[in-house]
């Protein structure tokens, strides 16, 4: 059992295509895992039946010669994302109940490619916060401790990183708005992959912030998240800001070559009071980068301070009007008040519903669209981000690609950060802009910290330009030779 | 001449702008592909999209962008190559976004204008200060249960233009001939179907009063006013009730007010105070809408005659007055019944449009439009088709029968949908144009009415009708009114 839940997707891949092993056997041995695995809290609901049906019509497939990248493979899936008839909450309780009556795009390519899904994962409520402590469902717990104290995996995509690098599967969705794919990833060793916004359908996907949002994966290494990437990305009608573009295949980007490359370092991300070892990673990926032949140039992103304010005003802001639909009038949670008004339901319902943090990103998003203050804040924003992305746009006449650290720390204690929400906003202060510019970007396992937790470096790349970054993650992935795991306790 | 409310010391002007929102023609919704259709069960046209659910995205309807730019091209605005779609947001139970989809920095379609008809042939120009489009809210429905509201998402999302006057108008009649224009060019155009029972056409009207010469004083919006006669009333009892609040020396509180048609009065429905701050910013979910010129040339390419330029036609070209060129260009069936019963009249009667077009114009408004009118049927549904009418026009033209006689025809042909062929043949209702046997029957009645004829001789001419009358009568009205006259005179002349 041990061994099929610690295979990775491209070995998977090879021995059911040799007839090796079945989906079947594959799906089996995860399912255990995925019940073993209670203690992490990664999954909220456990889809067994779907799995078991899905893993034998992979296997009929697989037997036809009709396989894919990601047939018979049995993936997680975060709850955002809509599965018809299955649990899809955001992780709210103001969308108890819902079971939707349709499927999101990106995990119908996903079944449309003969994958196996295992459940729904943890995540931060409505994918806000970067710890996985803000659930209805309860924290997750990272599978790395500090010793024998519990961390956290990150946020938002807390259940996603969990399930993935506790062997209960193989690959996960996930959705990066700021950076809760690349940061939750560092957090745990795992391989965490964001595309460029319009890549994948957002169709289906529970809106946090429009414009920033956008689907990902967790894998274990580069070349399942290429593989896994070239499953759920693609062009759909149904979503006016996917783009019509060809989906390159990925996986051939794993050249290994990156001789000749320019890699830009963003001298604006050496932040004051980051943790020492954070650089020293930092610049060891630059040594192994130049080693593998590429050259490193230093750049300059002026505006990177600005990032975090930007992210505060403009992601809240769309929240505030995108979660306006919980209202308790068609599905979810509706709490009434004997013989209140509308308004009253609205209050009752959406007081109970929405957790402190999402709450407060409602005020803070409101107060920014409100009369008076909409040309302060929200217009403000705006123009900054177009800096923020014309920072990127003229760095990348120069370089091909940028490295950075995903974080500024490694995981840290459950409730440590929680009480201060501006502390907890600092852990995305390397990735929420090349959100802010829609960016592809990776977060590759590169190290440990001194209390053996995991570290990861972020490598950004031009717009629909991919294939860099799994180019250049496949090169540094190859070049840490990350091959730490954790103690399984869970079990 | 200025329309003026005379108040206790003071004339008041009274200054009116409208925003008139128009449910676009389509088969689908602004964003969604559900149905449009109007009278389905409650939530029987929703779709996932409309209904609001979690991950559900809109997608624009091209259809709905296309209708705008025509609309926008038939009044001779400026179209926006660039617009943007923006989210109103406020709650309420019929709107399952918790904000509307709008245009509110860049509409697609600015600056145009209005030409209305004000009657005698004076028209004036109403400026539109924009048309955007947005989607429509749904029903809630208070009176079905006594403790619940229930709300009917059928109209949820439904396509919308949003036509923004200038406060351009200054009487309740020039309200109501705007508001009249306007539908009929939406709908020779098929842009919106302009049907206010069914509210496919609702105005929202902005009234403020002043004293002549001073500045333009504090408005009130009266909400989802849905015909052209509740319009003018509500203009007429709002601006009084303004005019009054004034003369006592209040002030007019900036306010949304409701129109009741039956007691004759608005009401408030909430004040500046409790205004929504509706948060508008561009919808993340959607692009911006861009097209090019070709797109409008399309557009353009694709409009009808407008309803102005049929006018203008059928009075120069075709000699109709302008009273009866605006009235059958006011509905667009009326002016297509028209020119189609013109070109059957050219083909039966084998004549010139312009010499039988005043004939059949008349034929039209009055007896076709008045009997109509008497058995409370629209043009749609008349029994008499323009081909019929042609047929009847062409038989008084080739003298088969006389004026007098076609309207017992039509009236038998409104009654039973027969030709005028038939029926003329069936009654033996042919005209007599024979002279012997007029002239026969002339002599006939000069015998018998020897007195007239002394007075007539005697210079009391006017007996001529007499005499014509006497020779109809004998003739059942089927002799010859013409021929009837050029016999008649020399014989009375002596």
């Amino acid at each position: 059992m041990t061994e099929l839940t610690k295979l990775k997707i491209a070995e998977a891949r090879d021995l059911l295509a040799k007839g090796d092993i079945t989906s079947r056997e594959l799906t089996d041995a995860h399912i255990a895992a995925v019940d073993a695995a209670g203690e992490l809290n990664a999954y909220i609901a456990k889809t067994p039946e779907i799995a078991l049906a899905q893993a034998d019509a992979a296997d009929a497939k697989i037997k036809a010669g009709d396989a894919k990248g990601m047939t018979g493979i049995p993936v997680g899936i975060k709850d955002l994302f809509s599965t018809k008839g299955v649990h899809t909450q955001a992780c709210s309780h103001i969308l108890d109940g819902f079971k939707p009556e349709y499927e999101s795009t990106v995990t119908q390519n996903l079944w449309d490619d003969g994958a196996v899904m295992l459940g729904k994962l943890n995540m931060d409520e409505f994918a806000m916060g970067s710890s996985n402590e803000t659930s209805y469902y309860g924290p997750v717990k990272n599978p790395w401790r500090r010793g024998d104290t519990d961390t956290v995996p990150g946020g938002s995509s807390g259940g996603s990183v969990a399930s993935v690098a506790g062997f209960a599967a193989m690959g996960a969705t996930a959705s990066d708005t700021g950076g809760s794919i690349r940061q939750p990833a560092s957090f745990t060793g795992t391989f965490g992959f964001k595309p460029t916004y319009g890549r994948c359908s957002r169709y289906g996907m529970v809106a946090f912030a429009s414009s920033l949002d956008q689907a990902g994966t967790i894998t274990r290494d580069v070349r399942d998240g290429a593989i896994m990437m070239e499953s759920i990305a693609g062009f759909d009608a149904k979503d006016s800001t996917s783009v019509d573009m060809p989906v390159p295949n990925f996986e051939a980007a794993l050249t290994g070559d990156i001789r000749g490359m320019k890699i830009g370092i963003p001298q604006e991300y050496h932040l004051a009071g980051m943790p020492g070892e954070i650089e020293a990673l930092w610049h060891q990926g630059i040594e192994w980068l130049k080693a593998a032949g590429a050259e490193v140039v230093d750049i300059n992103l002026p505006h990177t301070k600005y990032a975090l304010p930007t992210y505060y005003i403009v992601a809240p802001a769309e929240a505030s009007s995108n979660l306006a639909r919980y209202d308790g009038v068609r599905y979810g949670l509706r709490e009434t008040v004997e013989g209140g008004s509308l308004a009253d339901m609205y209050e009752a319902t959406r007081a109970a519903g929405f957790g402190d943090e999402v709450k407060r990103r409602i005020m803070i998003g409101t107060y920014v669209l409100s009369a008076g203050y909409y040309d302060a804040y929200y217009l403000k924003a705006q123009k900054v981000r177009q800096l923020i992305s014309d920072d990127f746009k003229r760095a990348f006449q120069q370089v091909d690609a940028i490295l950075t650290p995903t974080a500024p720390s490694a995981a840290f204690a459950p409730g440590e950060k929680s009480d201060d929400p501006l502390a907890m906003y600092l852990n995305d202060v390397f990735t929420v802009p090349a959100s802010l510019a829609g960016l592809p970007g990776s977060s590759v396992p590169a190290g440990l910290d001194a209390n053996g937790l995991p570290l990861g470096l972020q490598i950004l790349g031009k717009p629909w330009d991919e294939e860099t970054v799994f180019k250049v993650s496949g090169v540094l992935e190859e070049a840490a030779a990350f091959t730490a795991e954790p103690k399984i306790w869970w079990r | 001449m200025t329309y003026l409310i005379q108040g206790a010391k003071d004339d008041f002007e009274v200054v009116i702008g409208l925003e008139i929102h128009a449910q676009i023609t389509s088969n689908a919704k602004l964003f969604s592909g559900a149905s449009t259709e109007f009278g389905a069960e409650p939530n029987t046209q929703v779709s996932l999209v409309d209904a609001a659910m979690p991950g559900m995205l809109p997608t624009i309807n091209a259809e709905c962008i296309r209708q705008g730019v025509r609309t926008g091209v038939a009044i001779g605005a400026a179209i926006n190559k660039f617009s943007v779609f923006d989210r109103k947001n406020y709650f309420y139970a019929d709107l399952p976004q918790g904000y509307q989809i709008s245009q509110f920095k860049h509409p697609i379609v600015g600056e145009g204008i209005v030409t209305v008809d004000l009657g005698d042939g004076k028209t004036k120009d109403i400026g539109v200060e924009r048309i955007h489009l947005e989607q429509d809210a749904g029903k809630s429905m208070h009176d079905q249960h006594p403790q619940y509201t229930y709300v009917d998402l059928n109209r949820s999302g439904v396509a919308l233009m949003e036509i923004v006057s200038k406060p351009d108008m200054a009487s309740p009649e020039e309200a109501g001939a705007y508001v009249t224009k306007l539908r009929t060019i939406l709908r020779y155009i098929g842009a919106c179907d302009g049907n206010m029972e069914q509210g496919s056409m609702r105005a929202d009207v902005n009234v403020s009063v002043r004293r002549a010469g001073e500045p333009l004083g504090t408005r009130c919006e009266i909400k989802n006013v849905n015909s052209v006669r509740f319009v003018r009333q509500a203009i007429e009892v709002e601006a009084r009730r303004q005019v009054d609040i004034i003369e006592e020396g209040g002030t007019i509180d900036q306010e949304t007010r409701l129109f009741d048609p039956n007691k004759g009065e608005t009401r408030s429905m909430r004040s500046k105070e409790e205004a929504h701050d509706y948060r508008y910013f561009p919808d993340p979910d959607l692009l911006p809408v861009e097209f090019d010129d070709a797109f409008i040339e399309d557009a353009r390419a694709s409009l009808p005659e407008l309803p102005d330029a049929k006018k203008a036609r059928l009075m120069d070209a075709l000699g109709l007055n302008d009273y009866t060129a605006g009235v059958l260009v006011a509905e667009k069936e009326q002016a297509e019944f028209f020119e189609m019963l013109l070109d059957e009249t050219v083909t039966f009667a084998k004549k010139d449009a312009s010499a039988v077009a005043s004939k059949a114009a008349n034929w039209l408004t009055g007896d076709l439009f008045g009997a109509l009118n008497k058995a409370g049927k629209t043009i749609a549904e008349t029994p008499v088709s323009a081909k019929q009418g042609a047929e009847l026009l062409a038989l008084i033209e080739d003298g088969t029968i006389s004026g007098r006689i076609a309207k017992d025809v039509f009236e038998v042909m409104f009654e039973t949908g027969k030709n005028a062929g038939v029926i003329v043949e069936e009654k033996g209702l042919k005209q007599v144009s024979d002279t012997g046997a007029i002239e026969a029957i002339i002599d006939e009645i000069i015998a018998a009415n020897q007195g007239q004829v002394e007075q007539y001789r005697a210079g009391k001419t006017k007996l001529m009708g007499f005499f014509v009358g006497q020779v109809m009568k004998a003739t059942q009205g089927k002799a010859n009114p013409g021929v009837v006259n050029q016999l008649l005179k020399p014989k009375l002349d002596g």
